[in-house]
């Protein structure tokens, strides 16, 4: 290939195809480059997907993409061994006209997704590993090298959607490699089961969908949460830990996610059901502290590359689709003022990345990694705790309830201790602050 | 079948036979200088204890996640590279 485009995006995930698809509406020439057989074959997520992110790249959406349920249940759960304890959130105002979240199904909405970037005049290349990329002699990003012959191809700008591994980031120098402590590693089972079954199962309607988040003792005192997610004709599920975690032993990663089937609150949900497919992939949870240096010359970091994942809230996919668009835009504005996409220029994507939710939320909640290294006890004490409470007050065993509070208030100072105990909450809050 | 072989069992994959994507630099630093933590992180269990105490690598239930190269960090011993272009895993769900 001699032509020379006007941006070359690696991967077909959220941010590049978001990145992609705007670029190419707006007229420039985009090639996007995928190492999967197909877009999605290689991702994996939970899946939620938050309409807001993707509805203002694509307002039609919902007419078109493949997705599973809308939810209107939100459950988190503590889990000890036997037990759990939890919070279900439930309205009917989540059956609202447009639902503000869907399960889905990576590689299904992945492939839809990319079909719009083609349909939008990008030319769309999978089967193709980028090997390198492709610098002058002043270190300037003028293009890439791929897996197949004759493969180096030239662009203006190359977006490094590449996802969390970005060996490409990390070859060229703009990031380190991922540390163990601040990545997870999640391994998930899809499960299929009968819509009808599903729904009478989860008390929800034809459409409806349910979202567990789990923490409990499943994790060993290790940093870790799990996930349970309805689509329309399977189950979702799966478990992980940080990979440092992990490192220090007594856990497999598929260990975990046995255990947490065979957990007496989670084990008849999956009843009867057929497991289609076992999958892992890594998150990158180190937060506002770890994100790289997203811009350079010729070049930029959008989604997963960058780090821009919410773990508190398990948004990615979201700042993947916006951090491609606002890159995706950056691009479009030089393209028309005749600018290059230096370093000095491409700083405006870093100015909007600032502007937006991406940055302000992961600032907000930029303590959060710190807290739970320090504080891992919260994975396995409190879950203990409360479901303790929860059975000595729920027990008619003939002891008056006064007492049974008292008991219950002792157990926790015993454990905790009443300083332990106000110090984690204010720990906690501020973490969240 | 081990019990991970049973979930890999239901994966696809397109095996690019006799080039794996991931390579252990130097076995006898397996053996003699490592707790070989990638033989229970890796999700799909391609790092295998072997009779001599070093550590058997087959890449074929691959995930492609990463983890066994962020491991291997410190002793630096895997060249880790992804298979090539349409091969390895295919998530038909992901
Ligand atoms: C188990 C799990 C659950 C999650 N749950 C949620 C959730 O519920 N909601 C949510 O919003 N987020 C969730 N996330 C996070 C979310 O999945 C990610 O943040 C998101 O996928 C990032 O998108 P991306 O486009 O940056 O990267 P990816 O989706 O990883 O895409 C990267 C793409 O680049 C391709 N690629 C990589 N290297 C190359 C190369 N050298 N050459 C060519 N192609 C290449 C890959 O094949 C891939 O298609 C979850 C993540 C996991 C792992
Ligand atoms: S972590 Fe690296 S050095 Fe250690 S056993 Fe595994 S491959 Fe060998
Ligand atoms: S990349 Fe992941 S699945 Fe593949 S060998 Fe390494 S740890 Fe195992």
């Amino acid at each position: 290939m001699t032509e020379k485009f006007d941006a070359i995006v690696v991967g077909a995930g959220p941010a590049g195809s978001a990145a992609a698809y705007v670029m190419a509406k707006a007229g420039l020439s985009v090639l996007q480059l995928e190492r999967g057989e197909y877009p999605g074959a290689k991702n994996v997520q939970g899946a939620i997907l938050y309409s807001d992110a993707l509805e203002r790249i694509i307002p039609e959406f919902r007419d078109e993409a493949p997705l599973e349920r809308h939810i209107v249940e939100q459950r988190v759960w503590m889990l000890t061994d036997k037990s759990h304890i939890g919070l279900d959130y439930r309205s009917d105002e989540f059956n609202e006209e447009k639902p503000d979240r869907y399960s889905i199904i990576r590689a299904q909405f992945d492939r839809w997704f990319c079909t719009k970037v083609k349909a939008a005049g990008a030319l769309v290349i999978c089967d193709t590993v980028v090997k390198a990329l492709l610098k002058d002699a002043q270190g300037r990003v003028i293009g890439v090298k791929t897996d197949r012959e004759g493969g180096d191809i030239l662009a203006g700008v190359v977006i490094l959607a590449d996802g969390v591994n970005s060996t490409l980031a990390r070859d060229a120098g703009y990031r380190a490699e991922l540390d163990g402590d601040n990545t997870a590693l999640v391994a998930k089972e899809m499960h299929f089961l009968r819509p009808e079954v599903i729904q009478n199962r989860f008390n929800i309607g034809e459409k409806e969908g349910v979202a567990f988040e789990l923490v409990g003792t499943l994790t060993k005192g290790k940093i870790g949460m799990g996930f349970i997610y309805t689509n329309l004709e399977s189950i979702s599920i799966g478990i992980g830990c940080m990979v440092g975690d992990f490192e220090k032993g007594g856990l497999t990663p598929y260990g975990l996610l046995d255990e947490l089937k065979a957990h007496p609150s989670v084990k008849p949900l999956l009843a009867g059901s057929e497991m289609k497919e076992y999958s892992a992939h890594l998150i990158p949870e180190g937060g506002y502290k770890a994100i790289p240096k997203v811009y350079g010359d010729g070049w930029m970091l959008v989604g997963d590359s960058a780090g821009l994942v919410n773990s508190i809230h398990r948004e990615g996919s979201n700042m993947a689709m916006t951090s491609g668009q606002l890159a995706a835009e950056t691009v479009i504005a030089l393209k028309k003022e005749g600018k290059a996409c230096s370093t000095q220029n491409l700083a405006r994507y870093k100015s909007a990345l600032d502007d937006s939710y991406v940055i302000k939320d992961m600032k907000k909640y930029q303590g959060m990694p710190g807290f739970l290294h320090g504080n891992r006890h919260v994975f396995t004490l409190y879950p203990e705790l409360m479901s303790q409470a929860a059975s000595t007050m729920l027990r008619v065993d003939g002891l008056d309830k006064k007492s049974k509070e008292k008991q219950v208030t002792k157990a926790f100072r015993e454990k905790r201790g009443l300083f332990g105990l106000v110090g984690d909450a204010i720990k906690f809050a501020r973490a969240f602050r | 079948m081990s019990k991970v072989e049973e979930k890999l069992f239901q994966n696809r994959y397109l095996l690019d036979e006799g080039s794996p994507h991931i390579r252990i630099k130097n076995p006898a630093v397996c053996k003699t200088s490592c707790a070989q933590p990638c033989t229970f992180c890796c999700p799909a269990a391609c790092y295998v204890k072997n009779e001599e105490g070093g550590v058997d690598l087959t890449t074929d239930g691959c995930l492609e996640c990463g983890t066994c190269r962020l491991i291997c960090q410190s002793n630096g011993n895997l060249e880790w590279d992804y298979p090539r272009g349409g091969f390895g895993i295919s998530f038909k769900f992901g």
